[in-house]
C-alpha cells in the first residue's frame, strides 16, 4: 500500500476564550475537524493525529473574542494519493462495465472497463460477478476481493479515486503476494545454487546468511502444496 | 429488455419497428453521450427527450424510458459533468413520485451508478433522493388516500434503499448527507404535511443501518425544529386576553364537561382563552413530538434507546436548555427518561446537577435547577431515594453558598445571588412535591430532618422573601406540617404570585417562574407523557393530614372549580412502587388541580400550589 506517510506538523491551534480551562480537549477537539478531509497544506488527508507536544504559554489576540493560539507539534497520518500510486482496496461491487472499491475503509474508487487490463474477462457465474484472467486462472476479482490498483486520479473534495487494473503489478492481492512470493522463492533457489556452484564449498561456511535463509525443504513444501 | 419504440413517438423516427438487444442500447447512449461531445447532439437531444418525459405515459413510453435509464446506467462514465449537463438536470430534476414501479427502479439504479462513478456527481445524487422525501404538491392533500399511502411506500423504499447503497460504495456520503439534509428541510412556515412527511424520512432515516453514521444529526435537526417551532409559540400567544390570569386559572373557568378531552378542546370553548387550538405551529410542534415520542418508543423496544439518549441530551444541552424559557420541547426528553428511568432518567438529573454545579454562566445554571427541581418533582418513574440524594446535594451547595456569603451581606442583593436562591427555590418546590412522601419513609424522613435547610432559609441572603412567594408560602405551610422548620407570622404574602425581589432574581428572562415541567398543553403528544407524570394534587400535601375535622367532601372542596368539581389527580404522596402499579385511569385528566391561583388571603390556609406557575406576561423590555 503506498500514499500514506506520517508528517511531523508544527501547528498553532486557536481557541474560543470559553476552552480556556479545557485547552487539551479542545486542541484534540480541532484536530479531529481535519479528520478524512483533503487538506492543501499537508497535502494530504488526514486519517490521525497526534499531539507530540503542546506549548504551555498561548498568544492573545487582540479583538471583540480574545483567541488564543495554541502552539504544538503533532504527528499526522496523511493519504496523498498521486497518480501510479498503488493502492489497495476492498470490492464492494463489481459489474461488466465497472469495478468498485473501497480503499482504507473511506475512499471510494472506481475502475471502468476500458482501465481493466484484457487479460481480465468479465463473467457472470450462478449469479456471481467476476472478472477472471485468461492467463492465470486463479487470478480472479470478485465482490469482497482485496485488490491492488493504480491511481489515475484523485478527487480531493470527494476523495474519490479512478483506479486502473492496467499495470501488471495490479490485481487481486491474495493472488499476486503468492504469485511474487512464488517468483521470489524461485529466484532465491536459483540464486543459491549459482552461489553454491561458484564457491565449491560445504554450506557451514556462511552460518549467518544460511540461518537468515529459508530452508529448503520448507520452501519446496510450499512450493508443492502451491 | 429489448424494447419496441412507439409508432406515434414522433421523435424517434429512426427507431420505429426496431428491436434491440441491451447491449446494442447501451452502445447507442454511449455513442449518444460521445458524438455530444464532438458537437453531433441528435441522439443525445433525443436522450434528452426520454427524460423529460413524465406524466401519463403509456405503456411503450414507460418501457422506452425504463430501458433508457437502465442503459443510461451503464454508460454513466460517459457521462461528462460539464458537457452533458441538460441530460444530468433532466435526470436529477425527475421525481419517483411520478412513475410506476419499473421506472422507480431503473431511476433509483441509475442515481446508485452515477454517484458511484465519480465524486463529482455524489452530492447531487444525494440531494435528488432527499428531494424525493416530500411528494410533489399535486400529491400533497392526498397523502391519506390508500393510492397514495402505497406510491409514498414504494417511494420511500427505493429512497432509502438507494441511500443506504450509496452510503457503502461511496463511505463519504453520509457526512454530505449530514449536510443536506438538514438544510433541505421544509422551512419553519411550510404546510404541516410536509414538515411531517420529511421529519418522518429523517426518523426512518436514523432507525436504519445508516442511523449509526447520521442519527446524531437526524436528532439534532428534530430537536432543534421543536425548539424552532416552540419559540414560535410565545408566552403573549397563549394567553390572550386577560394578562392577569394564569392560563390554568382560564382553564378553570372553564370546567370541562368531558375531562378526557382537554387542552386545545378547552381552549376553544372558552372565549378569550388561551390560543393553542388554532394555533397552527402549536398543532405542527404536536405533531412533531408525537413522531420523536413514537420513534423513542421504537429505540426502546429495539433496546437502543441508551445510544439515542446520549446525542439526545447533547441535543438538549445546546438549544432546549438554552432556548428561552422552552415550552414543550423538553418534554421529549421527559419521555426518553420515562422509557428507561433507570439510565436515561438517572443520566438526565445527573447531568442537570453538574451543569448547576459546574458551569459558569449564571443564567443556564438557573435555568438547569429549575429543569431539575422540576424533573424530579414531576417524573413518577423517579425513586424517592434517588430525589432524597438530589434534594440533598442542592441542600449542601446552597448551605456551602451560605457559608462563602457569611458576614458579608448587609442588604440582599437578588441579582448578584441569582443563582442561589434559584436554587433554594428549587429545593422549596421540589420538598412541596416531595415532602409527604419523604415523610412516610422513616429513612428519608431522618435524611430531611437532618438537612440543614432553617439554616439556610434563616440566613441574612434571606432566601423566604426573594423566592416566588406562591412557591414560599405552600413550602412553609408544609414545612410546619412536618415540623421542618418554624414558621414566623411575617412571611404573609396576600395572594403574591411574584414579587419585586423574585422578579429581581429572576432577571429579564424570569427564570424564577421558570418550572418546565408543568403539564404538557400539546394535546396528542400529552398522552405520552402523562402516564409518568405527577400533577400536583392538594390532598397529598403533608397538611392535608392535618385538616382536623373536615370532612373529606370538604377537603376537597378546597381544590375544587368554580363548578365544584372535584380533583381527580391524586400522584402525589404516592410511592415509587405504587406510582408504577397504579396505572392511573388516564382519561381523568382534570385541570382543576393544575390551577395555581390562591383563593385565601392567608396563606396559612390552604392555598394551592402552582402546578404550572403563570409565566410572566409583561415583556422583557418593561420589566
Amino acid at each position: 500500500m503506498e500514499g500514506l506517510k506520517v508528517s511531523n506538523a508544527n501547528l498553532v491551534v486557536y481557541l474560543h476564550p470559553s476552552k480556556i480551562t479545557r485547552v487539551r480537549e479542545s486542541v484534540l477537539r480541532e484536530l479531529s475537524a481535519l479528520l478524512f478531509k483533503y487538506n492543501e497544506r499537508f497535502d494530504g488527508v488526514v486519517l490521525a493525529h497526534e499531539v507530540i507536544s503542546q506549548s504551555k504559554s498561548a498568544k492573545i489576540l487582540p479583538g471583540v473574542h480574545p483567541y488564543f493560539g495554541v502552539r504544538l507539534q503533532a504527528k499526522l497520518l496523511l493519504f496523498s494519493p498521486k497518480p501510479q500510486t498503488l493502492v489497495e482496496g476492498k470490492v464492494v461491487k463489481l459489474g461488466k462495465e465497472s469495478i468498485h472499491v473501497i480503499v482504507l475503509g473511506f475512499s471510494a474508487a472506481a475502475i471502468t472497463e476500458e482501465d481493466i487490463r484484457k487479460e481480465f474477462r468479465y463473467s457472470s457465474k450462478h449469479g456471481e460477478d467476476v472478472f477472471a484472467s485468461s492467463s492465470h486462472k486463479r487470478h480472479v476479482i470478485k465482490v469482497g476481493s482485496m485488490i491492488r490498483l493504480s491511481v489515475k486520479r484523485f478527487d480531493e473534495e470527494a476523495l474519490h479515486i479512478s483506479g486502473s487494473l492496467l499495470p501488471a503489478n495490479t490485481g487481486c492481492i491474495k493472488w499476486l503476494e503468492k504469485h511474487n512470493d512464488d517468483d521470489s522463492q524461485l529466484e532465491r533457489i536459483a540464486k543459491k545454487r549459482r552461489h553454491e556452484t561458484d564457491k565449491h564449498e560445504p554450506e557451514h561456511t556462511d552460518e549467518g546468511a544460511h540461518q537468515n535463509t529459508p530452508s529448503l525443504p520448507k520452501k519446496s513444501k510450499r512450493l508443492r502444496t502451491d | 429488455m429489448g424494447v419496441e419504440v412507439a409508432n406515434t413517438n414522433t421523435t424517434f423516427t429512426e427507431m420505429e419497428n426496431l428491436d434491440f438487444s441491451d447491449s446494442e442500447i447501451v452502445s447507442f447512449v454511449r455513442h449518444s453521450l460521445q458524438s455530444a461531445l464532438e458537437g453531433d447532439s441528435n441522439h443525445y437531444n433525443q436522450l434528452i427527450g426520454i427524460m423529460n418525459s413524465s406524466y401519463r405515459l403509456a405503456p411503450d413510453e414507460v418501457a422506452l424510458l425504463s430501458t433508457g435509464l437502465k442503459a443510461l446506467s451503464k454508460a454513466v462514465f460517459y457521462i461528462d459533468i460539464t458537457h452533458h449537463g441538460k441530460l444530468l438536470s433532466a435526470i436529477f430534476g425527475m421525481s419517483l413520485w411520478s412513475y410506476g414501479p419499473d421506472v422507480m427502479d431503473a431511476l433509483v439504479e441509475l442515481i446508485i451508478a452515477l454517484a458511484a462513478s465519480g465524486g463529482d456527481l455524489v452530492e447531487s445524487c444525494l440531494q435528488m433522493l432527499v428531494s424525493n422525501f416530500i411528494p410533489p404538491k399535486a400529491l400533497l392533500h392526498n397523502l391519506s388516500q390508500p393510492w397514495c399511502i402505497k406510491k409514498k411506500q414504494q417511494v420511500l423504499e427505493r429512497v432509502h434503499s438507494a441511500l443506504m447503497n450509496i452510503a457503502k460504495l461511496v463511505p463519504v456520503s453520509p457526512l454530505m448527507l449530514e449536510h443536506i439534509i438538514p438544510r433541505r428541510m421544509p422551512h419553519l412556515w411550510s404546510e404541516e404535511v410536509l414538515i411531517i412527511t420529511y421529519v418522518e424520512n429523517m426518523l426512518k432515516l436514523w432507525s436504519n443501518d445508516l442511523g449509526r453514521l447520521v442519527g446524531s444529526t437526524m436528532i439534532v435537526a428534530v430537536v432543534d425544529r421543536l425548539v424552532d417551532l416552540d419559540v414560535e409559540i410565545g408566552w403573549d400567544k397563549i394567553l390572550q386576553d386577560d394578562s392577569n390570569k394564569g392560563i390554568f386559572e382560564m382553564e378553570l373557568e372553564v370546567a370541562p364537561e368531558d375531562s378526557k378531552d382537554v387542552s386545545f378542546e378547552v381552549g376553544k370553548a372558552a372565549s378569550g382563552s388561551y390560543s393553542l387550538a388554532e394555533n397552527v405551529v402549536a398543532e405542527q410542534l404536536d405533531s412533531l413530538m408525537v413522531l420523536m415520542c413514537e420513534h423513542l418508543k421504537s429505540c426502546a423496544d429495539a433496546g437502543r434507546l441508551s445510544e439515542v439518549f446520549v446525542t439526545l441530551l447533547d441535543s438538549f444541552k445546546i438549544t432546549v436548555l438554552k432556548a428561552y424559557k422552552s415550552k414543550f420541547a423538553q418534554f421529549v426528553v421527559f419521555y426518553a427518561c420515562s422509557l428507561d428511568p433507570e439510565h436515561c432518567g438517572l443520566k438526565f438529573a445527573n447531568m442537570l446537577e453538574k451543569i448547576f454545579m459546574d458551569e459558569t454562566d449564571p443564567l443556564t445554571r438557573m435555568s438547569a435547577v429549575s429543569y431539575l427541581a422540576s424533573y424530579l418533582s414531576r417524573g413518577r418513574f423517579i425513586s424517592s431515594s434517588f430525589v432524597a440524594g438530589k434534594l440533598k446535594r442542592l441542600v449542601d451547595w446552597c448551605l456551602e453558598y451560605c457559608h462563602s456569603r457569611d458576614g458579608k451581606e448587609a442588604i440582599v442583593n437578588p441579582e448578584v445571588h441569582r443563582v442561589f436562591y434559584s436554587g433554594c427555590q428549587a429545593v422549596m418546590y421540589l420538598l412541596c412535591f416531595q415532602m409527604r412522601l419523604m415523610v412516610e419513609d422513616s429513612h428519608l424522613k431522618s435524611l430531611l430532618h437532618s438537612m440543614p435547610l432553617e439554616r439556610i432559609l434563616r440566613h441574612p441572603l434571606d432566601p423566604l422573601k426573594v423566592c416566588l412567594p406562591s412557591i414560599v408560602s405552600e413550602f412553609l405551610q408544609q414545612a410546619k406540617a412536618a415540623h421542618l422548620c418554624t414558621v414566623s407570622d411575617k412571611f404573609i404574602f396576600n395572594n403574591l404570585l411574584e414579587s419585586d425581589l423574585s422578579k429581581a432574581y429572576g432577571g429579564i428572562e424570569r427564570l424564577d417562574m421558570f418550572f418546565p415541567f408543568d403539564p404538557c398543553l400539546l394535546k396528542n403528544c400529552d398522552r405520552f407523557i402523562r402516564p409518568n407524570f405527577v400533577r400536583w394534587s392538594m390532598d397529598k400535601t403533608i397538611y392535608d393530614d392535618d385538616k382536623d375535622g373536615l370532612s373529606d367532601d370538604e377537603i376537597d372542596m378546597d381544590f375544587v372549580d368554580g363548578k365544584g368539581e372535584h380533583a381527580l389527580d391524586d400522584d402525589m404522596g404516592r410511592s415509587f412502587d405504587d406510582r408504577e402499579l397504579d396505572l392511573v385511569d388516564e382519561c381523568a385528566y382534570s385541570l382543576n388541580n393544575m390551577s395555581f391561583t390562591p383563593k385565601s388571603s392567608n396563606f396559612l390556609s390552604p392555598m394551592q400550589m402552582p402546578a404550572l406557575l403563570r409565566p410572566s406576561t409583561s415583556p422583557p423590555g418593561s420589566l
